[in-house]
Order: C-alpha cells, then sequence, then structure tokens
C-alpha cells in the first residue's frame, strides 16, 4: 500500500456509487478507500459484477461517485463534485487501456499514439518523434505505419498502452488489458505495466481476472459486492512467486 | 492531425460514392436554375437581338409574343412618316411544325424585311445571310437542317444557306429566318382546293347582291387572284419594329405614335418586361419551387449520412473524449467532412453539368452569381446537415468506450 503521506498519486475515500433506483437499485462501490503511490502498481481483483470496472471509472473522472472524495497528485478533484474540468483532467494525468485496445480504425498504430499527444497541445512533429520512441520502447516499432485491422491483438494492445504513455500520465488506469490475450501475451503486458510503473514513476491500476501474473504487481485487492479490501493472502502470494 | 481527411481516407469508396450521390442531386438543382436561366435568355433572345427601340403593335395587346397581334402591312409606312424614326420593319412570327426526313420539323418562323434587313445581325455560324428576296431560308441548328436541305414550306420549297447558333423561340423552337413575304406566305399558304372554293364563295355573294347583277365584270374580278382585289386588304403582320435616328428624342417619338388609336406601344425594355412576366414567370415559379425542394431533399439526405456516418464514428468518439480530446476536435470532424462532402459535391455537379447540360432539350444557362448562390447554399445545407450529427456526437459519454 502506499505511502499515505504524500508519495500518494491517487487518494479515493469513502467512495460510493450506487446505480438505478428503487428495485433496480444495484450499490456498486460501498464506501471504498484506496491508495496508490508513485511507482507502484496494483491489481484489482474480484468476480464479475464486483465493482472493479466502476471503481476505475470513478477514479478515471469517467463516472463520477455519489459520494467520497478522490485526491489525484495531490489535487482534490472530487469532493461531491467535481473539482476539475474531467476532460482536461484526463487528457493531462491520466491513462487508458482496456480489454479492448479502442484504437481508432482509420488512424495507424503510430498516429492513434501522436493523436494523443496532440490532443494535449504536443506539436506533430514533436508528438511524431514521441510515438515512435513509444512503440520502439513497447517493441511495435516495425508495425508503427499499419492500421489497427493489420495488427495482432498483442500488438493492438501494445498500441493502445503506447497511447495510454503518451502524455506522461501520472496514474494509469487498465481494465482486463489482457483478457483478450494468451497466456503468453497477457504476461508480457503486465510486465510491461510494471515496468512503465517502476521506470515512469507512475501508479498503475490494473482490473484483472488473472492470478497467473500475480508476481508483477506491488499489491493486490480483492473486491466483492462493492466492498474493496486489502487481500493479505494475495499479497502473500505476490510475495512467494516474487521470491521464486 | 486531420481526423476528418484520415477518416476519409479510410472510408474512400463509401465516400466517393456517398459524393457523387450528393454531386447528381446538386447537379439537379444547378440544372434547375440553368433551366430558369436558359428559358429568360430564350424568352428575351430575339428581343434583345432585334434591339428595336420600340414595338408598334395591335391596340389593346400586348405585342406577338403575347398574343395575337395584326397590323396592316401599310403601318410600316406610317410609322416611317413620324418625325425622327430612322428605320420601321414589319415583324411577323409565326410557328410551324412539318415532317421532315421522317422526323417532326419545328420552327418559329420569322420574316425580315428584305432587302432592308438581309440577316446581318444574326449569330451565323456557317452559310450566309439571305441573298434573294424569295426561297432562302437561314435555320438554327437546333432544327438539325444543314446548309443545301431544301423544305417544302407551303407551296415553294426554300434551301437552307445558313446556320445560326442559340436562336430559339420563348418555346424552345428552332428559328428560320426568311423574307417577310416568304414568312407570309407560309404563314397564309392556303390549299388549292380551299383557294378554289373561296373563289365561288365570294362570286356568289357578288352575284346574291344588286352589285353583282348590274356589273358582270366584277364576278369576272371577284373570281381572280385576291392580291389583285383592292377591296381585300393586304395581308397582316405582327408588329412594326421602330428605330428613332440618334439624336432623336425617343420619348418624343413614342408619344406621338401612341396617340395613334389603332396601335399600341412598348419600348424595347417594356416588350421584355412583358416576356418574361408572360412567359417566364409560371416557369419561374415552378422551377423555383423545384429547387427548394431539392435543396430541402439534399439537406435532409445530407443529414442522414453525416448522422450515420458519425454513428459509425460514436465509439471512437467517445474513447476520443476519454482521451480528454476538446468538443472543437469532434465538432472538426464531422463539420469538415461535411463540407467536404458539400464543396467537392458541388465541384463535381458542376463539372457533370458542363458535359450533361449541352444534352438537355432546353438551354442550361449557368451562370456565375447562380453559381456562387449556390455555394453559399450548400455552405449552409453543410453545416446544417452536420448538427445532427454533431448534437449526436456531443451527447456521447466516454464510457461508452468500455460497453
Amino acid at each position: 500500500m502506499s505511502d499515505i503521506h504524500g508519495n500518494s498519486v491517487v487518494e479515493g475515500v469513502g467512495l460510493t456509487k450506487v446505480y438505478g433506483s428503487g428495485n433496480t437499485e444495484v450499490v456498486a462501490l460501498r464506501n471504498v478507500t484506496l491508495r496508490v503511490a508513485r511507482g507502484e502498481i496494483v491489481a484489482l481483483l474480484g468476480p464479475s459484477g464486483a465493482g472493479k470496472s466502476t471503481l476505475l471509472t470513478v477514479l478515471g473522472l469517467i463516472n463520477p461517485p455519489d459520494e467520497g472524495r478522490i485526491v489525484i497528485e495531490k489535487k482534490l478533484v472530487f469532493d461531491g463534485q467535481l473539482r476539475v474540468n474531467a476532460r482536461t483532467f484526463r487528457r493531462k494525468h491520466l491513462g487508458f487501456v482496456f480489454q479492448k485496445s479502442n484504437l481508432i480504425p482509420f488512424l495507424t498504430a503510430a498516429e492513434n499514439v501522436q493523436l494523443a499527444m496532440e490532443i494535449n497541445d504536443a506539436s506533430p512533429r514533436e508528438a511524431r518523434s514521441r510515438a515512435m520512441e513509444l512503440l520502439e520502447y513497447l517493441g511495435v516499432a516495425d508495425r508503427a505505419n499499419h492500421l489497427p485491422s493489420k495488427l495482432s491483438g498483442g500488438q493492438q494492445q501494445r498500441v493502445a498502452v503506447a497511447r495510454a504513455l503518451a502524455n506522461k500520465p501520472s496514474l494509469i488506469l487498465a481494465d482486463e488489458p489482457t483478457a483478450a490475450l494468451d497466456s503468453v501475451r497477457g504476461r508480457q503486458v503486465m510486465e510491461l505495466f510494471r515496468d512503465v510503473a517502476h521506470e515512469q514513476n507512475a501508479g498503475v491500476i490494473v482490473v484483472t481476472h488473472d492470478h497467473r501474473a500475480l508476481d508483477v504487481f506491488d499489491h493486490a485487492f480483492e473486491m466483492e459486492d462493492g466492498f474493496l479490501r486489502v487481500s493479505s493472502t494475495l499479497d502473500k502470494e505476490i510475495a512467494r512467486r516474487k521470491k521464486i | 492531425m486531420n481526423l476528418a481527411l484520415k477518416d476519409i481516407h479510410h472510408n474512400m469508396g463509401r465516400f466517393v460514392l456517398t459524393t457523387l450521390g450528393i454531386s447528381l442531386l446538386l447537379m439537379i438543382v444547378m440544372g434547375m436554375g440553368g433551366i430558369y436561366r436558359g428559358l429568360i435568355e430564350e424568352a428575351t433572345l430575339l428581343v434583345d437581338r432585334v434591339n428595336a427601340d420600340f414595338w408598334v403593335v395591335q391596340k389593346g395587346t400586348r405585342g406577338p409574343f403575347a398574343e395575337i397581334s395584326r397590323l396592316p402591312r401599310n403601318m410600316e409606312d406610317r410609322v416611317l412618316a413620324v418625325p425622327g424614326v430612322l428605320t420601321a420593319n414589319s415583324f411577323v412570327s409565326h410557328t410551324v411544325q412539318r415532317e421532315y426526313r421522317n422526323k417532326p420539323l419545328r420552327l418559329t418562323i420569322q420574316g425580315l424585311s428584305w432587302p432592308a434587313d438581309r440577316g446581318e445581325w444574326l449569330p451565323l455560324i456557317a452559310g450566309r445571310t439571305l441573298g434573294q428576296a424569295h426561297y432562302e431560308i437561314v435555320a438554327d441548328k437546333a432544327s438539325k437542317l444543314r446548309i443545301g436541305d431544301k423544305i417544302p414550306l407551303g407551296k415553294n420549297i426554300y434551301t437552307v444557306v445558313g446556320l445560326t447558333h442559340r436562336m430559339s423561340s420563348p418555346s424552345g423552337d428552332a428559328m428560320a429566318f426568311l423574307t417577310r413575304s416568304d414568312a407570309q406566305a407560309v404563314q397564309f399558304d392556303l390549299p388549292g382546293e380551299a383557294i378554289r372554293n373561296e373563289r365561288t364563295a365570294r362570286v356568289n355573294r357578288l352575284q346574291s347582291i344588286d352589285l353583282g347583277s348590274i356589273q358582270p365584270q366584277m364576278a369576272e374580278r371577284a373570281a381572280g387572284n385576291s392580291s389583285e382585289i383592292p377591296a381585300l386588304g393586304t395581308s397582316m403582320v405582327s408588329a412594326i419594329l421602330v428605330y428613332v435616328m440618334p439624336g432623336y428624342d425617343k420619348a418624343a417619338v413614342a408619344s406621338k405614335i401612341a396617340t395613334w388609336p389603332d396601335v399600341s406601344i412598348y419600348s424595347h425594355d417594356g416588350q421584355r418586361k412583358l416576356l418574361l412576366m408572360g412567359i417566364v414567370d409560371r416557369s419561374r415559379r415552378q422551377l423555383g419551387l423545384f429547387r427548394i425542394l431539392l435543396i430541402i431533399v439534399s439537406c435532409i439526405i445530407m443529414a442522414l449520412i453525416l448522422y450515420t456516418l458519425t454513428l459509425d464514428k460514436l465509439h471512437d468518439i467517445a474513447m476520443l473524449k476519454l482521451m480528454g480530446a476538446r468538443n472543437r476536435i469532434i465538432l472538426a470532424l464531422i463539420l469538415q467532412q461535411a463540407l467536404l462532402l458539400g464543396g467537392l459535391g458541388l465541384c463535381i455537379a458542376y463539372f457533370l453539368g458542363q458535359w450533361v447540360f449541352p444534352y438537355f432539350p432546353r438551354r442550361v444557362v449557368i451562370m456565375q452569381e447562380d453559381l456562387i448562390q449556390l455555394s453559399i447554399i450548400v455552405l449552409l445545407i453543410s453545416v446544417l446537415s452536420s448538427l445532427l450529427g454533431i448534437f449526436k456526437a456531443l451527447r456521447v459519454e466516454p464510457n461508452e468506450v468500455l460497453s
């Protein structure tokens, strides 16, 4: 868990999110508190419908909570109402990766990465240069000028990671990024996130069902019925696997 | 990075087909305007070409293009006697339809006051003007006649000696120019049997009154050529074209003739206005309505196309929003595609029109001011039609990426 006194990149305190009302009411998050430090990669595990993806969208300012407080990069961004322009904040501080790569189909791999930077006011030349660097770092530079439809699932996901990293975000939110990949590719992507967290000093939260790659995480949380709890069992398992 | 162009490049086939469809619609809109302009040009062509200062017509009528106007031929001499009148030419105009080379041949015949007027003012593209008093004809090339063709009209055969370009009557028929006497011969031609019957009826009428019994020689006279009977008037003309001497007050000449109780007089502009009000106005309104309907249809189709294109991209738009893209980036994506669709559609419509319009049966005149007007309309409908797509795009939530 993170250092509460200053190194946390994200703090969510008392987060509650309810969908629907009356008979159709579903409580997706129940008083969830979570802190992630810079350079830390944490896993969110749990069964389907436990509230993992909701927590990610809440922390990503896509879906504001009903109650609670969110601080990102020491800036209060939500305390009952949004305190920042969510879109601008996402652009500058957050990176997202999903189960599907969600690459823009009419842009090449490099252009997809470049676009994220141009949206953030980088010059085309600068954006192109950094996009190539990122693709090189992620091992898909040779596919830079290919459309997403011409890339394999693993390559697409790597490009999506490159896009998420483009603006050097302080927090990366990944929702089941390896679900569509085989175990080898899946592990590669998870290791990639670990490297990004450690090398780029970013906080990374990964929602996953895959227990096989637990050793890449610094910590793991379990979610069930909207409750988040620190799993000492999982943390011990992580420590054990790391030793191996 | 221009997302609109990237998207178009990726979906080139669909964009090309859509643009082609829009351009065909715009070509029809353009064509409607062109037909209207063509109608005006054809309607006023003759009036503008002859460029008379005044048209003298039968009292109370609106001139030869609006209704039947009949004036005695000697009206030409009366007008010439008015101080300040340079020339006065009688104007004969009527339409004939004959069978020629197994095809219908429709001509609007104009009589020229030969030898004063041999048709030097006609826009000849082949041959020459009228060189003799009879049996020659100058026709417009729209009639499909060729130099040397021999056309039977009435009891005579006329040889085509010249061809004009774009000389059509207000009703769109090709014009043909004969000498006035030949034009009248064609206009008043009667079959031999009808002439014989008329002569017999004339003699019978004479014999049924006292004069016929008292003067038997008159019966002999009555049975002869109508032109040799002084009691019968000469053939009528439709109008007299008046040209005023340079330096003379045109208004004074017109007011002098206007006092005559048997004629009405119109200026060149007056005759033009009557033509436009009478012949073109209803067509203008009809074509105008068609244009408005087509513009509305184009706008709806463009809106539907752009809306569909936007729907196809909703997921990508949600992703752009999730990445933090400003609304203007998303607006530009839709609006630029709409403007490109409209702009390219208009250009293709113009070039297609240049190729297709000459094959239209009526003249299509594309004027620069109409093109500018249509460009502004296309600009407006491009913006309007993109509103639905923009509205949809702006309502997309970033969390739709997750769906």
